[in-house]
């Protein structure tokens, strides 16, 4: 089975400061992981390859050079290859010329899975999963929080909703959006690391590894249908209220109390 | 000179043994150092992540690091654990050192392989009752017998015995013939006549294993016998030349950690109606104890790259533990100050931290004998 995760490189922290000025992301001095759904799916993808023989791991990430320790770091844990989408030209994407030039990229690969992550930390769109399986032209499955695998061309899942979950079973070449709930990523190995950089290769794909496939409206800042008008951090509300010495039943009454006053209830 | 940085792969590697430290470390350390007792969980995630075979070749089921590496695993770890990194390192600098360095292909494949690769856990028998800083008062005797050698005698303070599968143990084939009369020889831990004893209780590394190991009559076959009768005493020297470099760098990490967390409270304590880091005298604390860690840190890196570029690193070695290990004591006595009470309470880590750094000064050779090697160096 010919596995592909699309992964990005985030800045580790839930509060993600905007430079106001050009409403992008600043990356200095903030460190970078995997986003933690998509690790999620490195990990599913890995055990995925070990439960069936003779399968591959090729992770795919879109961003600047330096989401080559992203891409290492994947290789460490046991994915067979990367492949890190790169160039100017892709530059200020949105989701609609990320998924664009993304799906232009696993146009020119062999899939049978292909594995996303729900959504990133830094832009919680959930768009971009969705969107890839739409320029392919394959089903998708979102919020899959179990796999499983069945014969050769079907794969069990199970998603979440907020009150039940869905089981349903597709056939390859589909596209899977992965919670951080499928699956517990493995640490990288030593030796892995090792292996990272010496025995396996990230190679760097630009404009040129896939004119052919893209359409080149569709990249980059131009290509990007969306406007951010207005981004900002979200102020700190005022202190909480702390209702201390109060038994079981008057503490009940109080919390109560205050969700009808605030008309929540 | 180049430059005083790590490649890309340490610098993940780093980030590998950081992460492992902070998940699967951090969580039972305080309950690991109260039980007196190492976590057989946490020891099975050691072998799986391959941190027990880092510096060793792929050839033999190693993980096909360098020394460098491997020296930043051992910081890393110490960080948040000195007893996990205690057992790593004699694991792996003294036992499996041993056998890669002396001992024969077939030996390396048979004795290094199941050690590196994550099956089997080693330890090293060289101390003794009467034989510490003098190691040539060893008085374990092996006597040739068939196929066998025989073995009998006592060993103390034998790190990791209390789980460990293959010790090496080192004892007179020829007493006559002084310490050219030492061997090495590779004992399973199950052959009959070796026992170990509770462990001994101590003031610091408490959750690392640390027995008495007594052989009554123990039969070890001829092949086990690492290279020739004589030369146990210089395997030994050689090991422990090589070992103190992961005590430098368990020396650092101990005291970095601690540092960290004094760090991380003084921004917070507030006396006098401001965070204690506004007082100069912290903040001068800080930094004298932060300046010596980087000093104990390169000379620890210096050595570890002379022993991977194959350079005498012996003398290297004996300085970065001598330097290290004192920084570690001097640093964790001023973070158990810098949180005061709190930090004498055993609530916050630092208290076990200046517990743990005091043996960094005693073990694979006192500061003392540390001195003695630099200075004789010198000397000479």
């Amino acid at each position: 089975m010919k596995i592909v995760v699309c992964a990005k490189q985030v800045p580790d922290t839930t509060e993600v400061k905007l430079d106001p000025k050009t409403n992008t992301l600043i990356r200095d001095g903030v460190p970078s992981i995997i986003n933690p759904d998509d690790k999620a799916g490195i990990e599913s993808a890995l055990q995925l390859k070990e439960k069936c023989p003779g399968s591959s791991v090729t992770v795919v990430s879109m961003g600047p050079p330096q989401a080559d320790i992203a891409l290492r770091e994947a290789l460490a844990m046991g994915c067979d290859n990367a492949i890190l989408v790169s160039d100017r030209a892709f530059g200020g994407a949105d989701t609609w010329a990320t998924s664009s030039t993304i799906a232009a990229t696993l146009k020119k690969l062999d899939y049978d899975v292909i594995i996303t992550g729900r959504q990133a930390i830094d832009g919680d769109t959930a768009q971009v999963g969705p969107q890839i399986a739409e320029h392919l032209g394959i089903p998708q499955v979102s919020y899959v929080e179990k796999m499983d695998v069945e014969g050769d061309d079907t794969i069990v899942v199970q998603r979440q909703f907020e009150d039940r979950h869905q089981v349903i079973e597709v056939k390859t070449p589909c596209l899977l959006t992965a919670l951080a709930e499928l699956a517990t990523p493995r640490y990288m190995s030593v030796h892995g690391v090792f292996d990272a950089y010496h025995e396996k290769e990230v190679k760097v794909w630009g404009l040129a590894d896939i004119e052919d496939t893209v359409d080149q409206a569709n990249i980059g800042l131009k290509g990007s249908p969306t406007r951010v008008k207005k981004s900002f951090t979200k102020q700190a509300k005022g202190a909480g209220t702390i209702l201390n010495d109060l038994s079981d039943d008057e503490a009940v009454k109080a919390i109560v109390d205050k969700l009808q006053e605030k008309h929540i209830i | 000179m180049v430059e005083f940085k790590l490649t890309k792969e340490q610098l993940l590697a780093k980030e590998l043994f950081k992460n492992f430290a902070e998940n699967e470390i951090k969580p039972i350390a305080r309950d690991m150092d109260e039980a007196e007792k190492f976590d057989m969980d946490l020891l099975a995630k050691m072998k799986k992540y391959g941190l027990m075979g880092i510096p060793y070749s792929k050839e033999y089921g190693g993980e096909g690091a360098d020394v460098l590496t491997y020296a930043l695993a051992m910081e890393e770890v110490s960080k948040i654990d000195a007893s996990t990194g205690i057992t790593i390192s004699v694991h792996t600098s003294l036992c499996c050192s041993c056998i890669n360095d002396y001992a024969s292909e077939e030996q390396k494949q048979k004795f290094l392989r199941p050690l590196v690769d994550g099956t089997k856990v080693g330890c090293f028998g060289l101390t003794e009752p009467g034989a510490g800083t003098d190691a040539s008062g060893v008085k374990t005797t092996a006597k040739a017998d068939g196929d066998f050698y025989v073995l009998n005698g006592q060993k103390v303070f034998t790190t990791n015995s209390g789980f460990a599968d293959t010790f090496v143990i080192f004892a007179y084939t020829d007493k006559s013939a002084g310490t050219r009369g030492m061997s090495a020889f590779i004992v399973d831990r199950n052959t009959e006549g070796l026992s170990v004893s509770k462990d001994i209780p101590r003031m610091g590394i408490r959750a690392a294993s640390n027995a008495e190991v007594a052989l009554v009559d123990v039969k070890v076959p001829k092949e086990n016998l690492i290279g020739k009768e004589g030369m146990g005493y210089k395997i030994a020297m050689g090991a422990l030349a090589g070992g103190r470099i992961g005590i430098g760098a368990q020396s650092v990490g101990i005291a970095q950690g601690a540092l960290n967390e004094a760090i991380k409270y003084v921004k917070e304590r507030k006396q006098f109606g401001k965070p204690i880091a506004k007082f100069q005298n912290t903040q001068f604390l800080i930094a004298a104890l932060q300046t010596k860690i980087d000093a104990a840190r390169l000379m620890v890196w210096r050595a570890a790259k002379a022993k991977d570029d194959h350079e005498n690193y012996a003398p290297l070695a004996a300085q970065c533990k001598l330097f290290a290990s004192d920084v570690a004591v001097e640093v964790t006595r001023g973070c158990v100050q810098m949180l005061g009470g709190y930090g004498y309470s055993r609530e916050y880590p630092v208290e076990r931290m200046y517990r743990d750094a005091k043996i960094t000064e005693i073990y694979e050779g006192t500061s003392e004998a540390m001195k003695m090697i630099v200075g004789g160096g010198l000397l000479r």
